[in-house]
């Protein structure tokens, strides 16, 4: 009976009540590498509660710069950290470079070879090719971009679904309901997805650099915790998780 | 697809599409809404089988269960990994999620409920004593349902066609879950405006909200002439 009165108090209390919050809005190719980057952060700030949505970039940018509750945003891009800088929604100062994403050719059946893109897209036993949607993800851009230049995208088209961030997109392929797709290193590479399927890396040369920055929005801009969370993502630990999940590393600028 | 283009009425070819997509989803769900809700609704309402009340509140479910509960459980029972979607799959070379078919599945089942209590409601409404009065002059369960009781329980009937075909427009949740967004096929109209926002388009978002707008009172209007101007 405490049990259950303990379990109602956690569901129905009104959250936050640790001393500080955090809201963070992340691409969704950070989604399970945030975890291990979080848990790595509540190590040394354990009175700061977090707050994590994650989804696609450009959904989070037009959420920010219309004054969604967040502190920091994490971005598959640097586009929209730069354009919400630009529209005053975002510090200029806080712009910090996080790593650069990469993409993979990732498939749950067993009889596909996956070495060339292009093979791949005129297999014909390949009858839905799962990308992110290239109008408004990150991912999405560098999947047509690289199905372009492997000169592919004219017959890949009709095969395409589309998913609405990279982490839908990864579901669309591991739930076997698209033969294949082009998805971040960083969520294949995770402990979750490690074992289901196979997957090939495309030569980063293959797409422009996927670089990702974070920034303070301007609501972040005057919470303490938001701006040390910031510096956390350039601390050596967090650079090894990164590194972990794939984000090789920036250039130094 | 024809990669033809233009801008009509301030909105793009894309949108034009996907509003004709849309409309031919709903179509095709009303009539098969009507095709099997109807029985169905009649069975409901005469039946005693114990089975009945379960059936019902099953067909109320997608009411008041979220449509991500529904998009979840089709993304992963129709998968072609396993049956049902592998004997899909083999029969017609392509899976059931992201095609034009498992929409319509999606949607049957999704907007069964707005036209199968409608129904429910506009065929109790009729009087008894006609239905009867029908069978003592010979008609069979089947002539007097046909002949009688449907054309008697028109209103109500359209009224829940109307409503099935409304409600397959406002469909979105299903849809992101398991569409895939292919113009044409999948990419219906919510999830067409859906882009547009995420593309910051916002003139065209504007245009084509309007429109579906426009589109759902209109439909939401004849639901409630349908209903208020009830036979004396």
């Amino acid at each position: 009976m405490i049990r259950l009165l303990a379990v109602l108090a956690f569901v129905f209390a009104p959250t936050g009540r640790a001393s500080e919050t955090l809201s963070i809005a992340a691409a969704s190719d950070l989604v399970f590498c945030l975890e291990a980057l979080n848990r790595e952060f509540a190590k040394s700030e354990p009175s700061v509660s977090l707050r994590v949505s994650t989804g696609s970039s450009g959904n989070f940018f037009a959420q920010i710069k219309n004054g969604a509750p967040f502190d920091v945003f994490l971005s598959a891009d640097l586009i929209y950290p730069i354009e919400l800088i630009a529209a005053g929604a975002a510090e200029e100062k806080s712009l910090t470079r996080y790593g650069i994403g990469r993409i993979v050719l990732w498939t749950g059946r067993t009889d596909l070879a996956i070495d060339d893109l292009a093979s791949v897209v005129r297999d014909p036993g390949v009858k839905r090719f799962a990308i992110a949607n290239p109008d408004h993800a990150p991912y999405g851009r560098a999947a047509k971009e690289a199905l372009e230049r492997s000169g592919a995208w004219t017959e890949v088209r009709p095969k395409l679904v589309l998913g609405e961030n990279i982490a839908q997109t990864a579901q669309f392929v591991q739930t076997g309901n698209a033969d294949v797709g082009i998805v971040a290193l960083s969520l294949v590479i995770a402990p979750v997805l490690n074992h289901s399927g196979r997957w090939t890396e495309i030569p980063s040369s293959a797409h422009t650099p996927l670089e990702q920055g974070a920034v303070l929005t301007r609501r972040g801009v005057s919470n303490p915790a938001a701006r040390r969370y910031l510096a956390f993502l350039s601390t050596p630990a967090a650079r090894t998780i990164f590194d972990r999940y794939g984000f090789s590393l920036p250039r130094s600028p | 697809m024809g990669d033809s283009t233009f801008t009509f009425l301030g909105l793009s070819s894309a949108l034009w599409q996907s509003l004709g997509l849309t409309l031919r989803l709903a179509a095709i769900t009303t009539l098969i809404l009507g095709i099997i809700g109807l029985p169905l609704a009649h069975w409901l309402n005469t039946t005693r089988a114990r089975i009945a009340p379960f059936l019902e509140t099953l067909v109320t479910l997608p009411i008041v269960l979220p449509p991500t509960v529904i998009g979840f459980y089709i993304l992963v029972g129709l998968s072609p990994q396993h049956p049902p979607g592998s004997w899909w799959r083999d029969l017609t070379g392509e899976p059931l999620v992201f095609s034009f078919t498992g929409l319509v599945i999606a949607s049957v089942f999704y907007s069964l409920p707005f036209a199968v209590q409608p129904f429910q409601a506009a065929l109790r409404g009729v009087p008894r004593e006609l239905l009867d009065a029908g069978t003592a002059l010979g008609a069979r369960p089947l002539r007097v349902f046909i002949r009688l009781h449907a054309p008697l329980a028109w209103r109500g009937i359209a009224a829940g066609l109307t409503l099935g075909f409304a409600h397959t427009l406002g469909e979105f949740g299903v849809v992101l879950m398991i569409g895939g967004a292919i113009p044409g096929v999948t990419k219906v109209a919510s999830i067409a405006l859906y882009d547009e926002v995420q593309k910051l388009d916002y003139a065209s978002a504007h245009a084509f909200a309007a429109m579906l707008l426009v589109i759902s009172f209109a439909l939401l209007l004849i639901v409630t002439l349908l209903q208020r101007r009830r036979p004396a």
